[in-house]
């Protein structure tokens, strides 16, 4: 209990601070946007084979405007120093890691609740029929996104080019799940039966828990200097 | 094992930095209700020690025990005893100062927090900054914060770096009262300066460190300052006054 406590303490606090300036949310649905419109502009909306462009751009959306908010969440308390002071507080490894892995996951929720609006009008595509399919694909490659990612914001927080690092860490060990995203999206986005994603639902549960089990185990000695 | 009559126990502690020794062998023990205060010119190693005892890094070689914990496995027990001040006020800008005491009273699990805080602000001498946020807060003011932070679960043990930094004349006297009313408590306070008056005045113990040795470690209650003055730069080979030759 004073665990969950804990974390919730560590999301609260970024949450709250986060809504004082908003730069990040900003900045993330601003890139999102930019995104949606570049590719609205380079493809015809009206072409058949955009269907199958079209959760490629979706994802592209997601996770490059994803990486804007993982840079920062350890990268931030390197900078304003208050993270020897998180150190410092009676929770063990993991349980940093879940508050600023929570944190992250919301704000990238927020982030995607307006991308796809946004979408659902460049793209002129109803979502509102598959929007239960489509959020539990969304939320299982959010978790593992924020999941891979906050154990690489950690690691490149003390690394001078942390942006660059953090791309390079976390793209390459996120290509299964983003192949299994954009292909269960295609699928949900163009109707086609629910069972046909199951493999890929597959793929994304046991991706999240292992990186999850990953963290778990390795997040003690990350975060130690 | 730590032996139960020290509070602070710290055995052939060495710090190395790639092939930079910081610290040398270093053995220190402290007994509960000192309060020691570590002297040392720039780069003697002070804030490497204190952030070793504090747990926040590992020593290359050596022990340390704080209240009876490993500081390299025990450590959210060990958090829980004890109170840090560094270089850093670890607050967040963009929250206020009472959000962010409440934050760090969540997280040491402060019992009626809300009045733990009132206590902690008037005691740092800034109840009328509560709901203001610490980026508008001068250095000191946030240095204050800072003490209040680091006091808020009330621990038993403290160790500060350089405290004094950024107070303004009512800060520090503030904050001796805060030291001498936690030094009759009992509480153990490990704590370094640079301003061997002040220090010496509420110490119980002085030490002195030299390009990562303690090549001093005494007992001062009975040491005037001025005695304590030629002692130090006896150590450090440093001169009282500087001679200038032009
Ligand atoms: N992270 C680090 N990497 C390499 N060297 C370091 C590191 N931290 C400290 N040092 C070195 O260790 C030595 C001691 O530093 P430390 O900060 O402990 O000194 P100090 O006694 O606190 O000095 P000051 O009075 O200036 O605060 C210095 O020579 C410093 O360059
Ligand atoms: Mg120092």
């Amino acid at each position: 209990m004073t665990f969950i406590q804990k974390v919730w303490a560590i999301v609260w606090k970024d949450i709250a601070s986060e809504l004082r300036t908003k730069e990040m949310l900003l900045s993330m649905c601003l890139f999102s946007f930019l995104v949606l419109i570049v590719f609205n502009f380079t493809f015809d909306t009206g072409l058949k084979n955009l269907r199958e462009n079209i959760s490629g751009i979706l994802w592209v959306a997601f996770i490059f405007s994803g990486l804007m908010g993982l840079g920062r969440s350890f990268g931030v308390e390197r900078d304003k120093g208050t993270l020897h002071g998180l150190l410092l507080c009676p929770i063990s490894p993991w349980g940093i890691y879940l508050g600023k892995m929570i944190g992250v996951f919301i704000f990238m929720v927020v982030m995607e609740i307006f991308t796809l609006s946004v979408f659902t009008v460049l793209y002129n595509i109803n979502i509102i029929p598959f929007l239960l399919p489509l959020g539990l694909i969304i939320f299982l490659g959010t978790l593992g996104f924020a999941t891979i990612g906050t154990v690489f914001s950690a690691m490149s927080a003390t690394t001078k080019a942390r942006d660059v690092m953090l791309s390079i860490l976390v793209f390459p060990i996120s290509v299964p799940m983003i192949i299994a995203l954009v292909k269960a999206t295609y699928i949900i986005l163009w109707g086609g039966a629910i069972q046909e994603i199951y493999p890929w639902l597959k793929i994304l549960i046991a991706f999240d828990l292992v990186f999850l089990l990953l963290a778990y185990l390795t997040f003690g000695f990350i975060i130690e200097e | 094992m730590s032996k139960d009559n020290y509070i602070i126990e710290v055995r052939g502690l060495v710090k190395k930095f790639g092939f930079k020794t910081v610290l040398r062998k270093i053995d220190l023990s402290l007994k509960k209700g000192d309060l020691l205060v570590l002297f040392g010119p720039n780069g003697a190693g002070k804030t490497t020690l204190i952030q070793i005892l504090s747990s926040l890094m590992l020593p290359t070689s050596g022990k340390v025990w704080i209240a009876g914990f490993d500081t390299g496995y025990d450590r959210e027990a060990l958090h829980k005893v004890i109170g840090v001040i560094s270089h850093n006020t670890f607050l967040y800008n963009n929250l206020s100062a009472h959000e962010n005491l409440k934050f760090y009273g969540r997280m040491y699990k402060v019992m009626n927090l809300r009045e733990r805080i009132e206590e902690v602000i008037g005691l740092v001498g800034l109840r009328g900054y509560m709901n203001d946020h610490v980026q508008t807060f001068s250095r000191g003011m946030q240095q204050r914060l800072s003490v209040a932070r680091a006091i808020i679960h009330d621990p038993l043990i403290f160790f500060l770096d350089e405290p004094f930094t950024g107070l303004d004349q009512h800060g520090v006297e503030d904050f001796k009262q805060i030291l001498k009313k936690f030094r009759d408590q009992g509480k153990t306070i490990v704590m370094t300066s640079h301003d061997l008056d002040r220090g010496l005045e509420l110490c119980t113990q002085a030490a002195i460190l030299k390009s990562g040795n303690l090549v001093y470690k005494e007992d001062v209650s009975n040491i005037s300052q001025d005695d304590f003055k030629d002692i130090y730069f006896q150590h450090t080979g440093e001169q009282k006054m500087p001679v200038y030759v032009y």
